[in-house]
């Protein structure tokens, strides 16, 4: 592989990115026929000896990692000494199961059980089965899975990445991310896209790439160059250089060239976005996820546990606005003290706004403490509701959020439905907001969770943007402003699109904010207009990108 | 014996990072320290893994027991750690 060769994927994060690839280790499972031990003694020695080595190695990492990243480290090393699971696994061996497999057995069973506890606990067990698989590696005396130490600025690849593995990154030495799976909004790809690390999933072989292969990645086009000529990183560098000095030169609240104002806005999901984000240059929180205050719960968070916590995260803002989506649960995100049982169909079941209907005591609650929180700090709280499809489900919503005290409903325009009809759906509130995610995903009848239906879930689809334009349409006619907080507002060419089409405000990744607000300054209104009607015109989502990228201003493509 | 009772402060509950500093503090103490809900079955306080199965959310009570020298000490080292939120911090 020492000719150049160049691969595309999906470009998730911006920036480029050139160093050796470091290939992140599947993981290992014990053998399928593995003897029984002969002496349980020594087996269980082994055991404990290989339960040691992962608390070790995870010591050693956590000693050079950063602050999230030591702690998640130093408590998955805790859990590799755990005596509780050294005796479930010495259990094992006496009943006759080789080291491996009473390893892997020890750790199903707590998995079990923090499955059971359901939501934060739930999430731990990614953690606890990573242990296991680096104990059965060590027990078999094979390579461990996961990333291995890095010690040069390197280009991480893998299948996929589970989110504690992409949390402990080290920002300093990873400089890209590629991955072989994962979707434009898998959780590798916001992840990354937090963290400013260029990055590009859907890539076809990457994990057949050999370690220390040098390869060049560009995370706007979803470029990557495998041995790439030194013309090219040098191609790559100087763009590089050349965006950094052009976002740099602007700043303050979103404009385009002729002074429409277009707020430029972050989606967040917790109280450290909050204080990251509440720092930056932007306008406020256009999406403000609530589900993390819900699903680590086993009953239900009361008011004041709440308002807490929305205390915390509205104080990073000031005066600025924060719009809150309220709690979006359901069968595929389950709530345990409000789980109304399996579905055949989550994403089309009883979740948002449904479930809150069937269970209208956690929305009143919620709003109450969003009500406490945003008097006490001052923030210019607004309040959506998830999954609205009906103009009834809107006037319902709305009452609710008036009869709390707070002063500005609004609903997420995501079902398609509601954006044909968002004239009607519109006029019962104050204001709407594109969720493109799931919007691409009804129109197009496509799972976002499935990264091989991804060019379905592009969001330059033309019918996607149709379906957009009619909701703007429906908004303007209601005399509604309407925004997008999915993460297609934080690219910069469909960004010239959506205002184009209508929308007056764009919640993205934080990081992406610069490069949006770069792209307005250079585009007047009546040339996103033209850019709007021309992807439109489009017969495909290729075509519509293309004609986007040909006719948009050369000051924004030559960053690109 | 020893005991104490004790409202969970961290706002996500004995889970992650508040589970493991109390995990590291209970181990330190040298000493048999168990932890449980009230009038349940209790847990060794030095296995995260147990500590964190036991599920306890924020607002909760739970008791903490240890024997031998030094125990009402320890207790209350530990019991004034849980009741700061550990996760904020």
């Amino acid at each position: 592989m020492s000719a150049s060769e160049t691969r595309h994927g999906i470009g998730v994060s911006p920036g480029t990115a050139h160093g050796p690839v470091v290939q992140v280790a599947p993981p290992v499972r014990p053998p399928a026929d593995e003897p029984a031990p002969v002496d349980a003694e020594a087996a269980l020695a082994d055991v404990k000896a290989a339960f040691e080595t992962v608390a070790q190695s995870l010591e050693a990492r956590a000693a050079t990692a950063e602050d999230t990243g030591q702690q998640i480290l130093k408590a998955t090393a805790l859990i590799a000494r755990d005596k509780g699971l050294a005796k479930a696994a010495g259990k094992l061996i006496h009943a006759g199961r080789g080291p491996a497999h009473a390893i892997a057995g020890a750790v199903e069973e707590y998995a079990a059980q923090f499955e059971a506890l359901g939501g934060l606990f739930a999430e731990r067990v990614t953690d606890l089965r990573d242990v296991g698989s680096r104990a059965v590696a060590a027990v078999l005396g094979v390579p461990a899975p996961g990333v291995p130490q890095i010690t040069v600025p390197s280009v991480v690849v893998a299948e996929d990445l589970a989110p504690a593995e992409t949390a402990t990154l080290d920002r300093a030495l990873v400089v890209g991310l590629i991955t072989e799976a994962g979707g434009r909004t898998s959780h590798t790809a916001i992840l990354a896209a937090q963290m400013g690390i260029p990055a590009v999933v859907q890539l076809p072989g990457a994990t057949e790439i050999p370690a220390g292969v040098h390869v060049a990645l560009d995370g706007d086009a979803g470029e990557v160059t495998i041995n790439p000529d030194p013309a090219l990183v040098e191609a790559q560098r100087v763009r590089g250089e050349r965006r950094k000095e052009a976002l740099a030169t602007h700043s303050g609240p979103g404009l385009t060239r002729d002074g429409k104002q277009v707020s430029l806005l972050a989606n967040i999901g917790g109280v450290e976005d909050a204080v990251a984000a509440g720092a930056l240059d932007l306008e406020g929180v256009g999406l403000f996820r609530t589900e993390f205050v819900f699903l680590s719960a086993s009953k239900a968070p009361t008011v004041s546990e709440q308002a807490d916590i929305y205390r915390r995260v509205f104080g990073p803002f000031g005066d600025r606005r924060v719009v809150v989506r309220t709690l979006d649960a359901g069968a595929d995100k389950p709530l345990a003290f409000a789980d109304l049982g399996p579905e055949e169909n989550p994403a089309l079941g009883r979740r948002g706004l449904r479930l809150t209907a069937e269970r209208p005591e956690l929305l009143d609650a919620q709003l109450e403490a969003l009500a406490i929180a945003a008097r006490e700090t001052g923030a210019d709280v607004r309040v959506m509701a998830p999954m609205v499809a009906t103009a009834e489900e809107a006037a319902w919503f709305a009452r609710r959020v008036r009869e709390n005290g707070l002063p500005k409903a609004g609903v997420m325009i995501e079902v398609p439905g509601a954006a044909l009809r968002a004239r009607d759906v519109l006029a019962e509130v104050d204001f709407g907001s594109l969720g493109t995610n799931d919007l691409a995903q009804y129109t197009m009848a496509a799972d976002r969770m499935q990264g091989a239906l991804s060019d379905l879930l592009d969001p330059w689809q033309p019918a996607v943007l149709d379906v957009i334009a009619a909701a703007c349409e429906g908004a303007d006619r209601a005399g509604r402003p309407i925004g997008v907080c999915g993460e297609s507002a934080g690219d910069p060419l469909l960004a010239l699109v959506l205002v184009g089409l209508g929308t007056s405000s764009l919640s993205m990744a934080p990081s992406k904010v610069p490069v949006v607000r770069f792209a307005l300054s250079v585009h007047s209104l009546a040339d996103c207009r033209k850019l709007a009607s021309g992807a439109r015109e489009a017969r495909t989502a290729q075509d519509a990108l293309e004609h986007v990228r040909q006719h948009a201003s050369s000051e924004l493509t030559d960053l690109l | 014996m020893a005991m104490r009772t004790v409202t969970i402060a961290s706002s996500v509950g004995l889970h992650a990072r508040p589970a493991a500093l109390f995990v590291e503090a209970a181990s330190n103490t040298g000493l048999d320290v168990e932890i449980a809900r009230p009038g349940e079955d209790p847990v060794d306080a030095t296995s995260i893994l147990g500590v964190m199965a036991l599920g306890a959310t924020f607002g909760e009570e739970v008791v903490l027991t240890a024997d031998g020298d030094g125990a009402d000490a320890a207790l209350d080292s530990l019991v004034a750690l849980l009741s700061r939120d550990l996760d904020a911090e």
